[in-house]
């Protein structure tokens, strides 16, 4: 502690009560915790990466691309279906809307963290419930994309050439090469999961504010904490937009 | 409220105005960088300069995050380097595997 230092006025540092980093240890943590995981992603990215470039990249038109085995398709045309929309060409929107939604989460987490900062329980509790909104909108929106991407899309044009396969599993599927959709099931898969997991925690949070944990406790640190996970989560999102989806 | 009655003894610090209107400008950089690769996405034909793009971008909306949401440009240097450096092994490792699937790619095809 500071205040024990200041009392006796020779110690060393090896005397022990400072912070490395000046920062508690619990958010050191999180943040080596968080480097691991950067380089899990970072794996599982490049390794698409590496894969995508030993495949053939589609020449031509993007109007005429047409689904096939023999190139990696263009994601515009694979991600192009908006829920109640079906038939409309609507390439990236609904993802688009899906960042956005992460995008917000974040904000509202971080506008939580700056309540904890200023004791103010009720502001806590408001933004943690808009960020668990926004986690579970991100969801909802996923379970729609991955139910959509399995099933397929129901225009007849839509077929891999040889084969009147619909949708995708990790053997098969319409859009290209069996890798594409094996890759977007692990990468927005693990992602879903960390989302997953991180509505569980905000969960955890907003019940402790609400019950009165950390105002007991005097800080809300633990808000800090798990808003650096939620943030995270919505760093790992951009780059998997960009490299998927965009790219 | 059942918690009413631990109100009593703890101060809450006025709203931060200053701190709350950075944070939603954030946000609206990240928003507006969105929609910028949104724009580009639908008016650039597919190749290098796109990715490049992209990239740098993306880069900038991951340094917004970082280093104004997680808060890492206001903490200790000591913790903002030991964060940034070890990032270079993902470089590293972008590079490398991508060059190698590409020269796979050669070999394929």
């Amino acid at each position: 502690m500071a205040s024990t230092a200041a009392a006796h006025g020779d110690e060393s540092t090896w005397d022990g009560g400072s912070s490395p980093m000046g920062a508690s240890y619990g958010k050191l943590m999180m943040w080596f915790f968080l480097m691991s995981d950067a380089f899990t992603f970072s794996a599982l990215l490049i390794t698409y990466g590496l894969v995508r470039s030993s495949h053939q990249a589609y020449v031509g038109a993007v109007n005429a691309f047409k689904f096939s085995q023999s190139y990696w398709p263009i994601p515009e045309k694979v991600f192009e279906s908006v829920p109640f929309l079906e038939g409309v060409s609507l390439p990236l929107v609904f993802v688009g809307i899906m960042t956005f939604i992460l995008i917000m989460s974040s904000v509202t987490m971080v506008l939580a963290v700056e309540a904890g900062h200023r004791m103010d329980r009720a502001a806590v509790e408001k933004w943690m419930l808009w960020t668990l909104l926004g986690g579970i909108a991100f969801l909802s929106c996923q379970a729609w994309e991955w139910t959509h991407f399995i099933h397929g899309a129901h225009h007849g044009d839509a077929v891999a050439e040889g084969t009147t396969f619909f949708g995708a599993n990790l053997v098969h599927n319409q859009y290209g090469p069996s890798d594409f959709a094996a890759f977007f099931f692990f990468i927005t898969g693990f992602h879903g999961f960390h989302v997953f997991s991180g509505v569980c925690l905000n969960f955890l949070i907003y019940f402790n504010t609400v019950t009165g944990v950390y105002e007991r406790r005097g800080h809300y640190e633990m808000v800090e904490k798990v808003g650096l996970y939620w943030h995270f989560v919505d760093l790992v999102w951009v780059f998997v937009f960009t490299f998927f989806y965009l790219v | 409220m059942a918690h009413s009655e631990h109100e009593t003894h703890v101060t809450v610090l006025p709203p931060d105005r200053e701190k709350i209107k950075k944070l939603w400008t954030v946000a609206g950089y990240l928003g507006l960088i969105t929609a910028v690769e949104f724009i580009i996405a639908f008016t650039m034909g597919h190749g290098p300069l796109k990715t490049a793009i992209f990239i740098g971008l993306t880069i900038v909306k991951a340094a917004y995050i970082v280093g104004e949401f997680m808060h890492l440009r206001y903490e200790a240097k000591v913790l903002f380097w030991s964060i940034l450096i070890p990032l270079i092994f993902v470089v590293w490792m972008l590079v490398a595997f991508v060059y190698e699937g590409m020269a796979i790619g050669l070999v394929r095809h």
